[in-house]
């Protein structure tokens, strides 16, 4: 019973907390260029607005067009149920649940680019592919985090994994994390989740013909999914397992917190790279990601 | 001690990387400099008690390699009047592929060598493996002479971090004279750079290899 309310508790907090970060991120930008800004909880009034909506289905969409987004936001928040909240711990960790997490995420992905690809129109299927090419090189760096973390502490389980060395290796994985968080959630080298030109957009490409529920879902969907790799990036980088439940609850807080608004910086301060550059940036990821793993592998066996 | 050393070994590898990916000269050349002065200061940490002799490697290196090599290469950049965008033979992925693969070889290969027990623990053997690699790839993959200049010094900075192990035994005179080439090696590059300008109208040594009347 008590396992039962936890969960529900959890549940809870990542579904309602998720649309505050891109409110926070839009702050942040609308601070970093002198404007007043939309209202920290806008997302949260998008998504009731669109939920009330009704939905424009093409004749050529298959039941896969609503049913896409839904799988995708229930994988993304099965992964973030298995990640472990400070000295809480995960719901339901089990041994390799790492490996789940990784599946789940990559689940979402191919749920919301089947989504997009249903409507037939040229536009989306132009945005799945290059959301999936950057995929493929995004994965490449996760893994070598993965691996890098798995090293150090030699385990596959993600309680147990997340309890982060210190060092040159933890300041390469945040920085290697960061880039992946950046290219995952489709934000500002990547993609800019501003941009209406069809040409340019890769997010916003694949989701243009959703609309109501569904386009509800998606955009708490992407919302879910930044709040699940700040998390990540958090736990990956500070020892939150270690420390006592308030002080975990408030370097967690914090550490979303200055992922988010760092978020907000590189948005405001950079612009989005040209899309041959952008398998360059994600080698550098994936590389950095790497020497964390080599730094673990040498200082495990000294 | 090791450790500060360590971090600016691991430094100078990050720099080779960026000066594998970025395909602006002005970057390389900032990179090839911080490279130069973090390794300049490695003999200060290596010796660990000062004298003069030290000192004066360690200011003349850090002058040299961070500030009157790249003022030449960029005055040499600026008189050629040069496009700062590089073409590279080898993409910019694969070749920081290669130097990052290299690197991770050479961390793997120092473990092997029947190292001095004091040099086991540190960087400096890989350190100077990945930096000449890169240097290679450098000097291999770009079309410009000046990012092949780079390349060079790139291999230099290994070399002298190899040295390094033997800064005990070289002679003073030898590393000036070292310092010393490396200086008017870039100032004869920067006068031969300015003629190829002006014979061919541009830095692309692809055209050297074709004959003419």
């Amino acid at each position: 019973m008590m396992a039962m309310l936890e969960m529900l508790l959890r549940l809870a907090l990542w579904v309602l907390l998720a649309p505050l970060l891109p409110g926070i991120i839009n702050r942040v930008k609308a601070w970093v260029a002198g404007r007043r800004g939309p209202p920290v909880l806008q997302l949260y009034y998008d998504l009731a607005r669109l939920w009330q909506r009704g939905v424009v289905l093409s004749t050529l969409a298959s039941p896969g067009f609503v049913v896409g987004p839904a799988v995708a936001w229930v994988a993304v928040l099965g992964a973030a149920l298995l990640l472990p909240l400070g000295p809480a711990g995960s719901v339901f960790g089990f041994p390799g649940d790492v490996l789940l997490m990784i599946y789940l995420l990559a689940l979402a992905r191919f749920c919301t680019a089947w989504a997009a690809m249903e409507t037939g129109s040229a536009f989306e299927g132009m945005g799945a592919a290059r959301e999936v090419s950057y995929a493929v090189l995004t994965e490449a760096a996760i893994v070598a985090a993965v691996l890098s973390l798995s090293v150090q502490t030699g385990s596959v389980t993600l309680v147990t994994m997340l309890a982060p060395g210190t060092g040159a290796g933890a300041v390469l994985l945040a920085a290697g994390l960061f880039v992946v968080l950046l290219a995952e959630n489709c934000r500002v080298p990547f993609d800019d989740p501003n941009t209406h030109l069809e040409l340019t957009m890769i997010h916003e490409a694949m989701i243009l013909d959703h609309s109501g529920p569904p386009l509800a879902v998606i955009l708490h969907g992407a919302a879910l999914k930044l709040l699940f790799f700040a998390v990540l990036l958090t736990e990956a980088v500070l020892p939150v397992g270690r420390l006592t439940s308030a002080a975990a609850a408030a370097v967690l807080v914090g550490g979303v917190l200055v992922v988010t608004v760092g978020v907000g910086l590189v948005e405001s301060l950079l612009a989005r790279l040209a899309f041959r550059r952008v398998p360059l940036l994600l080698t550098t990821a994936f590389l950095l990601c790497l020497f964390a793993l080599l730094m673990a592998w040498k200082g495990g066996a000294a | 001690m090791n450790e500060t050393m360590n971090l600016l070994i691991g430094l100078a590898m990050g720099l080779n990387l960026l000066a594998l990916g970025s395909n602006r000269l002005p970057t390389v050349i900032r990179a090839m400099a911080v490279q130069g002065m973090a390794l300049g200061l490695m003999p200060l940490l290596i010796e660990g008690q000062l004298n003069w002799r030290v000192i004066l490697v360690a200011v003349a290196t850090v002058v040299g390699k961070g500030i009157v090599i790249p003022t030449l290469l960029r005055r040499a950049m600026r008189a050629a009047n040069i496009d700062r965008e590089m073409e590279p033979f080898i993409g910019f992925v694969p070749s920081l592929l290669l130097g990052a693969g290299g690197t991770i070889a050479a961390v793997g290969l120092a473990r092997l060598l029947p190292l001095l027990p004091e040099h086991a623990g540190s960087l400096l053997v890989p350190g100077a493996l990945a930096s000449v690699l890169t240097g290679f790839v450098l000097l291999i993959g770009r079309a410009k002479a000046i990012s092949q200049v780079c390349g060079y010094l790139i291999l230099e900075n290994g070399i002298y971090l190899f040295g390094l192990l033997l800064i005990h035994s070289t002679p003073l005179l030898v590393e000036a004279g070292i310092l010393l080439d490396l200086t008017v090696g870039v100032f004869v590059i920067g006068i031969i750079v300015d003629r190829i300008q002006r014979a061919f109208d541009s830095l692309d040594t692809r055209k050297l290899t074709v004959l003419r009347e």
